[in-house]
């Protein structure tokens, strides 16, 4: 059977995120059983995690978190990073014994900075220069794979239902202001760890329920400018994009939102001259990032998360607030069993992004 | 009142609406039957130019006039107007030719008994749109308000 | 020599028991085949002068006519095939070069029909366009290199210039001249009243057109006809025509006896002189000179109209494409080699080129791998024949289309494929004022409205069938296509798998 990568597989998921918004760092328990109501939505094909703010006495290195086949392709892989970046720290990510995980490679985690004179060299930024890392490695060094690659944040993911997983790699012994977590219901058994989700490029990790209709056209796009998709998922298209959007290109994340799920031309056309305008400058500039067919997005990066629906709102997605916190979940349940007496709680509208930050004066682990 | 109207622009000159009419007209539900065991006369008629490529073609049947001078001139009393269209009653007809003679646009004519023949819009049979319009190939014929 | 004799390909059958000699097959015959025999009081025929346009079967009222292959025939050879053979025979009786007219009829391939679109089952949903909204607008042009901010930090509007088309179908390039008056009228009308564009093609524009300016596409050829300042700011944009499908690599012919009135003035040549158009330009012997065209045209029109190049699929098209994408033209069009002509030699019609299908699967992927597909838009055009065909092509990695033929049959072509005679019936790819006359545009326009309205509906139905809501989530989205019966090789190029994969 071909394994995830070499065919495309489309999934059904469940989703769901915790945010502090005072910066307020809590272990990983509650994620865990917020995703753990929504068991049937995953199938045991994969579980994943993402954590922000986890290591804060790490803060300026990029953690990578590492799958290895084989001792000889994490040799690769360490001489390959020992020539480019200080390795600050490494060693194996901690696991605890699951009666329901098996199979697991090698899971390691570099806590690594680009060296001062390779960079200068490269003549790229830091983050491009780390972006590059990740695709190198993951396509051309046999058997390894980055699964997380940002600064104090990282991505805990494997094959099994998401609370196992969790509870595999002793997640209750990290503290985040943010949490995302997903559960993965493939149409197909990949039975490969890097096939979960979350996925991650730098500090932007992508959980996403759906499957979307317009991916060979977002892949074979974003393909052009160097990214190379190596998954066949959408979750990594969808990473791409956004990373590409705002990282390259400079758009806010409310207008690359504004791109991936843009109104219809027959909603513009009723909109005022200014709002018209930058609807349509954004849908002609760039077409081929729009996404179509049905998703629910949650995006972490550095101090924010950000929440997404297609625009025609094809999979459901609900956000509740609760004192500073902010929580978002394929189902309402998810965020009750975590959060009983909720302020508020709310489905936002297809193609309307909801983008929450740390706010002033927050505890910024960063 | 919707009348027909030629755009002599548009007429090929293939006569096709001559039999369409006059089909139209015959009683028959066949065309090939109609045509084979009888001896028809149309109610419109192609007139022909004679320039080659240059020529110009028309119909041209009953104007259906305001004022008509085949009603005023009948001395049987056969041609009457009904809600403006001009019609004839066949059984009162005597044959006289009158009316020919003073149509300005000739758009009468003797059927093979002796009576006279003349666009009536289709109203006793098709109904609705008139055979020659129905069967023109490039809309050289329109039955429209002006 | 009795060679000279041929006996006729196609037979006219007339059914006598039905025939009422109403001799309107007579007199809308521009080839005279048919007469009337006083002596017999019947209807009478020349089959050899017969090209099969089916003019008088279907306007017939007795539908008493009917136009069959002859089953007389040479000895069956596969190699020495009774064309073959045929052509022989002509080139030796006249020494000449033969000649032909439309797309290439012969057997080769039609990749299109070897493509299948794929639906959503299951694990997404298919979407209803008459619930549903649905998109089709396209816009062609380049992309905005750099996002720009004001003071403000709000984004500036600098998408540099463009078309916009309500749906991915324009009318592509036939000159008036080759076709006629009331054809280029019913092209131009359909094109302002359905949001998209027709192309005067190599033939100047008339000036009664110049008032569809914003549905209109100026093409500027080798010959130049009828290209002077107040043409170019007549359009929306400017094509340069470098190659057509039907005929690469070689140029036009429009003889004298059809330079007259209008035509004359409009091509800006005296009347009964040859309009030859050159194999190649003569200021264009490589690509930095197309360059230079590029940049004059849009100097000139104050870059304000986008520029297209238009160029015939030949077999190493990728890298041309690749050349022109960087030339500064906006919009690349490729013509395939079925694309049609109102004549060509049939020697170059039915040999020279490539499919469409691999032209355009070669080329999407070449400036993709070279990080320039942004760059330029691609409209495809030679032989799109339906709104599947339309799909397949977008989702191979096409903007748009070009449709000629299918515009063209709307009109009542039936492809006989004799356009070069000037004998159109149709009134189509004649002059003749009594031919032309056919062609009622107030029908025409509507007809091909009526079309371009169906496909459209047909295209959103397909991609309501993928959960697919806007056409720019089709562009080159291939996974969405499968082969069947295709090598290994054909798979490659076409960048798609096979059906079961």
């Amino acid at each position: 059977m071909l394994k995830e990568g070499q065919i495309r597989i489309p999934s059904g998921c469940a989703i769901s995120g915790v945010f502090n918004r005072d910066g307020k760092r809590v272990n990983g328990s509650d994620i865990i059983t917020s995703i753990s109501v929504m068991h049937d939505r995953s199938n045991g094909l994969g579980g994943g995690f993402a954590g922000y703010g986890i290591y804060p006495e790490y803060k300026d290195f990029f953690a990578f978190h590492v799958f290895f086949d084989s001792k000889e392709s994490r040799a690769e892989c360490e001489k390959y990073l020992d020539g480019r970046f200080d390795v600050y720290e490494k060693g194996e990510i901690p696991t605890r014994k699951h009666k329901n995980i098996s199979g697991a490679p090698g899971i390691w985690r570099y806590f690594i900075k680009p060296r001062a004179g390779i960079l200068d060299a490269a003549m790229l930024d830091e983050r491009e220069f780390v972006a590059r890392t990740v695709f190198f490695m993951n396509t051309e060094i046999k058997g390894a794979y980055v699964f997380s690659s940002g600064k104090n944040m990282g991505i805990f993911k494997a094959v099994g239902y998401p609370e196992d997983v969790g509870e595999y790699y002793r997640l209750e012994d990290y503290r985040g202001y943010s949490w995302t977590a997903h559960g993965r219901y493939p149409t197909n058994t990949p039975g490969w760890w890097g096939g979960a989700h979350p996925f991650g490029l730098l500090d932007l990790s992508v959980v996403h329920n759906g499957e979307i209709s317009s991916y060979d056209a977002n892949r074979r796009h974003m393909e052009m400018f160097g990214y190379k998709c190596t998954l066949l998922t959408d979750t990594e298209v969808i990473t791409y994009i956004l990373d590409y959007l705002v990282r390259k290109r400079g758009l806010t994340l409310t207008e690359a939102s504004n791109v991936i799920a843009a109104p219809f031309w027959g909603t513009i056309e009723k909109m005022d001259a200014e709002r018209k305008g930058y609807y349509s400058y954004l849908r002609q500039a760039f077409p081929e990032m729009l996404i179509t067919g049905p998703f629910s997005i949650l995006a972490g990066f550095e101090g924010g998360m950000l929440a997404l629906n297609d625009r025609l709102k094809l999979r459901s997605m609900v956000t509740a607030e609760k004192d500073k916190t902010t929580y978002f979940a394929s189902e309402e349940c998810a965020i009750r069993i975590i959060s009983p007496e909720i302020d508020s709680i709310r489905a936002p509208k297809g193609g309307e992004p909801v983008i929450v930050t740390l706010e002033n004066g927050a505890d910024n682990p960063q | 009142m919707k009348r027909v109207y030629v755009d002599e622009k548009w007429c090929l000159g293939c006569h096709l609406c001559e039999y369409y009419c006059a089909f139209a007209n015959s009683g028959k539900s066949d065309m090939v039957d109609a045509f084979k065991n009888m001896k028809l006369s149309p109610r419109i008629r192609i007139e022909e130019g004679r320039e080659g490529a240059k020529a110009i073609s028309f119909a041209v049947s009953c104007r259906h006039c305001d004022e008509p001078f085949c009603v005023k001139s009948c001395i049987a009393g056969a041609i009457r107007q009904e809600d403006g269209i001009v019609v004839i009653d066949s059984e009162k007809c005597v044959g006289c030719c009158t009316c020919i003679l003073v149509c300005p646009f000739g758009a009468l004519s003797p059927s093979q008994n002796g009576t006279m023949l003349k666009c009536e819009l289709c109203i006793n049979n098709a109904g609705g749109v008139p055979a020659c319009v129905k069967g023109c190939i490039n809309r050289a014929i329109v039955f429209e308000e002006r | 020599m009795p060679l000279n004799y041929f006996y006729p390909d196609y037979e006219i059958d007339r059914n006598f028991m039905r025939c009422i000699n109403c001799r309107a097959c007579e007199r809308q015959c521009a080839n005279e085949v048919h007469s009337y025999s006083e002596e017999k009081r019947l209807m009478d025929c020349d089959s050899s002068k017969c090209v099969n346009c089916q003019r008088c079967v279907s306007l017939c009222p007795t539908r008493a006519l009917r136009i069959v292959k002859t089953v007389n025939t040479f000895k069956q050879n596969y190699s020495w095939t009774q064309d073959k053979i045929g052509d022989i025979y002509r080139q030796a009786d006249a020494g000449g070069v033969l000649l032909s007219s439309m797309g290439n009829p012969q057997q080769y391939p039609v990749y299109w029909d070897k493509i299948l679109i794929n639906a959503s089952q299951v694990t997404n949903p298919s979407i209803d366009p008459l619930r549903e909204p649905m998109e089709t607008t396209v816009f062609l042009g380049k992309k905005p290199k750099q996002i720009e901010r004001d003071e403000n930090g709000k984004l500036k509007n600098n998408l540099p210039v463009h078309l916009a088309l309500k749906l991915p179908i324009m009318f592509s390039a036939m000159s008036y001249g080759s076709i006629s008056y009331n054809a280029h009228e019913s092209l131009a009308r359909a094109a302002e009243a359905m949001g998209t564009y027709y192309n005067t093609g190599e033939g100047g524009l008339h000036e009664d057109f110049y008032k569809y300016q914003n549905s209109t596409i100026v093409q500027v050829a080798s010959g130049r006809f009828g290209v002077y300042k107040k043409y170019l700011e007549a359009g929306a944009a400017i094509e340069i025509k470098m190659g057509q499908g039907a005929k690469p690599g070689i140029g036009g012919h429009l003889p004298g006896m059809k330079i007259i009135g209008d035509i004359s003035r409009t091509r800006m040549i005296p009347e009964g002189t040859d309009a030859i158009s050159p194999a190649p330009h003569h200021d264009i012997y490589s690509i930095e000179d197309l360059r230079q065209l590029v940049y004059s045209l849009k100097e000139v029109t104050e870059f304000k109209k986008p520029v297209i190049v238009k160029v015939a699929a030949v077999h190493n098209i990728a890298a041309i494409a690749s050349g022109v994408a960087r030339s500064g033209a906006d919009i690349i069009a490729i013509d395939g080699f079925r694309g049609g002509t109102g004549a060509a030699p049939s020697a170059i019609r039915d040999n020279v080129g490539i499919p469409i299908e691999l032209a355009l699967a070669g080329v999407d992927a070449r400036l993709r791998e070279e990080g320039i597909r942004d760059e330029v838009s691609l409209v495809i055009g030679g032989s799109v024949r339906s709104s599947a065909d339309i799909v397949k092509a977008i989702a191979l990695g096409a903007d748009a289309v070009y449709i000629a033929t299918s515009a063209l049959i709307a009109l009542g072509c039936h492809l006989c494929r004799s356009c070069h005679a000037g004998r159109c019936n149709w009134g189509i790819a004649a002059q003749r004022e009594d031919l032309v006359r056919r062609l009622n545009p107030d029908i025409g326009y509507k007809r091909l409205c009526n079309l371009l309205n169906a496909w459209n509906h047909e295209i959103k139905e397909m991609m309501g069938g993928m959960g697919i809501n806007s056409i720019e989530a089709l562009k080159g989205n291939r996974l969405m296509l499968r082969g069947i019966g295709l090598t290994d090789a054909e798979l490659k190029v076409l960048g798609i798998q096979h059906a079961g994969e």
